[in-house]
């Protein structure tokens, strides 16, 4: 890069922004000054008009145009439903179609469970907030960043060798054999998913820990003046407590875990039997020149987040109607 | 670093199953839900919590550690035997950054173009989204509601759907009939980018910011109005000074959602290096050279870096901010 190339990258974003917001100020000014009889239309014209137009032209046509070019092949002609029959016959997404089936079921629960546990065992605990950012910050970093920081934990060297990846150290320490994981068909799945369990787990802890210091301290209190043990006041206490959160972690991640792209494509690219819903829209869509297919993928993510999102959303407002 | 409850300041009162004395339970009594804690921090939940947290935090460490190891030992010796084989050097992270061989990451101009495109693709969303809160909140109109659940409603649309078509939009343009209504867009410029992420950003954040606006007092607009203000003044003077600790949580969640992001770069940033964002550019060394470890431990860290720093200086907003926009996508 030479400085000639900062500069105009510079001036790309400062122009941008400038014109971005030589374009509100001036709608911002002209509406202020609109005509007294239509002021009202004006005003509401101006101040709705550029998200509305950007969300017509990025999201509700472009989503319509999907639906539609999901019936058409790649040279255009009319082809019914057959990129759907393709979806659910062919051996390639098919395997992509179990493992999206794989993932959305361990994701969730495993990081559901592990944030749950981590948070009731540091709950009121010192240092409380300090336990937190460490299992907390895996958020932060990109997909792609967390792929290769597992990657690396999963690199395997030849048994003769000295090992760099420290899953392998660890299986040679206990005296095994070091495996190639990634390539382990069908275990593979479950290493990316570990990646994804990493990510989440620190999301599920943060809203279940806020969640159980919303459970009343009176019923917890004479739940254990009627003698009942730690585990007993957790089951049927602190669980039905939060069970709202709980709901709503499941649903999140599980949504988020439909979509995953990013891991698999910067692990293995798909390969090794390791292919999900997204990475395979993507790969038809993007690489194999198949824009019906991809298309029709895309439509089958979304029939399948519908109903998730869906159910997310009456839970979070019946738990608002509560409050 | 043991889990002995906060405000207890006796010794050894966090021990399960011993009958505690009188002080320890009127301390109990008076803090809230003292006596929860007293059983289930027990021993063995210290110790499962600690083992999480060292499971959770070792990857990174080890790989920020290797990043600082000369490539010989990164290759050759786990990092874990550091102190067997010593040796730190800044080699990697000058290779990565400021290498011009053609080889190298040359990650420099990829860090300047994730900084340019996730800057106004912040930016925009956010003014956007609140003008269309404001009117949603405060501003009445016919058929408003409906409206409202419509763009609430687009939040499920998956991104995945909007990609191919606009894939092709910005290739062609946009024509009605024969008239071309808007030109191509120049590929080789951050437009694209900044267009997709800002579209694709709308509706979570217009809820978002609408469940904000919505909530500042309506005496106070009232008495604006009253005063001879117009919507535009209202909303420079009064929405936006009051809804800042919202839109910085929306802002910097959309940043880093942005910063992040591989999906969008990769489809719209045409692989071009004058573009393409870091992530991009670490997906690509990871299936080119992803034995250079000493190269992608320094690259990663290049790109998680600057998300950490937002997490470690801003964590309140940031935490907010993630827990609002967590169903994106």
């Amino acid at each position: 890069m030479t400085t000639a190339d900062l500069l105009n990258k510079i001036e790309q974003v400062v122009i941008a922004l400038a014109a971005f917001a030589a374009v509100i100020g001036l709608l911002l000014f002209i509406i202020d000054r609109a005509p007294k009889k239509r002021k009202d239309f004006f005003q509401l014209v101006g101040f709705v008009a550029p998200a509305f137009i950007l969300l017509i032209i990025g999201l509700v046509y472009p989503a319509i145009r999907t639906a539609i070019q999901s019936l058409y092949d790649a040279k255009g002609n009319f082809i019914g439903l057959d990129n759907f029959v393709w979806a659910f016959t062919q051996p390639d997404s098919l395997v992509s179609l179990r493992n999206t089936v794989i993932w959305v079921i361990l994701t969730p629960l495993a990081s559901t469970a592990i944030g749950l546990a981590y948070a009731v065992f540091i709950d009121k605990s010192r240092g409380e907030k300090y336990f937190k950012a460490l299992v907390f910050m895996p958020m932060a970093i990109s997909f792609v960043g967390a792929s290769i920081i597992w990657k690396f934990v999963y690199e395997y060297r030849p048994s003769s060798a000295n090992q760099i990846g420290l899953l392998n150290q660890v299986v040679v320490w206990l005296g095994g054999q070091p495996v190639q994981w990634l390539q382990a068909v069908p275990a593979n799945t479950i290493f990316l998913i570990v990646v994804m369990v990493w990510i989440q787990t620190g999301f599920a802890m943060v809203v279940l820990s806020a969640a159980i210091k919303g459970v009343p301290t009176e019923i917890v209190e004479a739940a254990q003046l009627d003698g009942t043990n730690a585990w007993q006041r957790f089951t049927n206490v602190t669980i039905p407590g939060i069970q709202g959160s709980l709901v709503v972690v499941v649903t999140t991640i599980s949504i988020a875990t439909l979509k995953v792209f990013d891991i698999v494509r910067t692990m293995t690219a798909g390969n090794f039997d390791t292919s999900v819903l997204a990475n395979e829209m993507y790969t038809q869509a993007f690489r194999a020149g198949e824009p019906g297919r991809g298309s029709a993928l895309a439509l089958i993510l979304f029939v399948l987040v519908l109903p998730v999102v869906i159910y997310n959303v009456r839970v979070l407002r019946k738990q608002r109607e509560i409050r | 670093m043991s889990v002995a409850p906060v405000e207890l300041p006796i010794p050894g009162s966090s021990t399960a199953g011993r009958a505690p004395s009188l002080e320890e339970e009127y301390v109990e009594a008076t803090t809230k839900a003292g006596r929860v804690r007293r059983n289930l921090t027990s021993k063995w939940a210290t110790v499962a919590a600690l083992l999480i947290a060292v499971l959770w935090t070792i990857p990174t460490f080890g790989l920020l550690l290797s990043s600082f190891r000369p490539s010989i030992l990164i290759k050759t010796t786990g990092w874990w035997t550091i102190f067997s084989n010593p040796g730190l050097t800044l080699d990697n992270y000058r290779d990565v950054l400021f290498s011009s061989s053609a080889t190298a990451p040359q990650l420099g101009q990829y860090f300047v173009n994730s900084v340019a495109i996730s800057i106004p693709a912040t930016v925009f969303p956010l003014v956007l989204a609140s003008m269309a809160a404001y009117a949603f909140a405060w501003m009445n109109w016919k058929g408003r509601d409906i409206v409202f659940v419509l763009v609430f409603a687009l939040q499920i649309v998956p991104l995945q759907m909007a990609l191919i078509p606009l894939l092709s939009f910005f290739s062609r343009g946009i024509t009605i009939g024969n008239a071309l209504i808007i030109p191509p867009t120049p590929s080789g410029t951050y437009a694209q980018l900044w267009f997709a992420h800002t579209a694709f950003a709308l509706p979570l954040a217009i809820f978002l910011l609408y469940n904000f606006i919505s909530q500042v007092p309506g005496e106070v607009i009232e008495a604006a109005r009253v005063d001879g203000a117009s919507h535009g003044q209202i909303f420079l003077r009064i929405i936006i000074p009051l809804a800042m600790p919202a839109l910085a949580s929306f802002a910097i969640f959309q940043f880093l959602w942005v910063w992040n992001d591989l999906l969008v770069a990769l489809v719209f940033s045409g692989g071009s290096p004058d573009v393409a964002p870091l992530t991009q550019r670490l997906a690509e060394l990871t299936g080119s050279r992803g034995q250079d470890w000493q190269r992608l431990t320094a690259a990663a860290f290049v790109s998680i870096v600057v998300p950490l720093i937002v997490f470690f200086s801003l964590q309140r907003y940031f935490v907010r901010g993630l827990l609002a926009g967590s169903t994106k996508g």
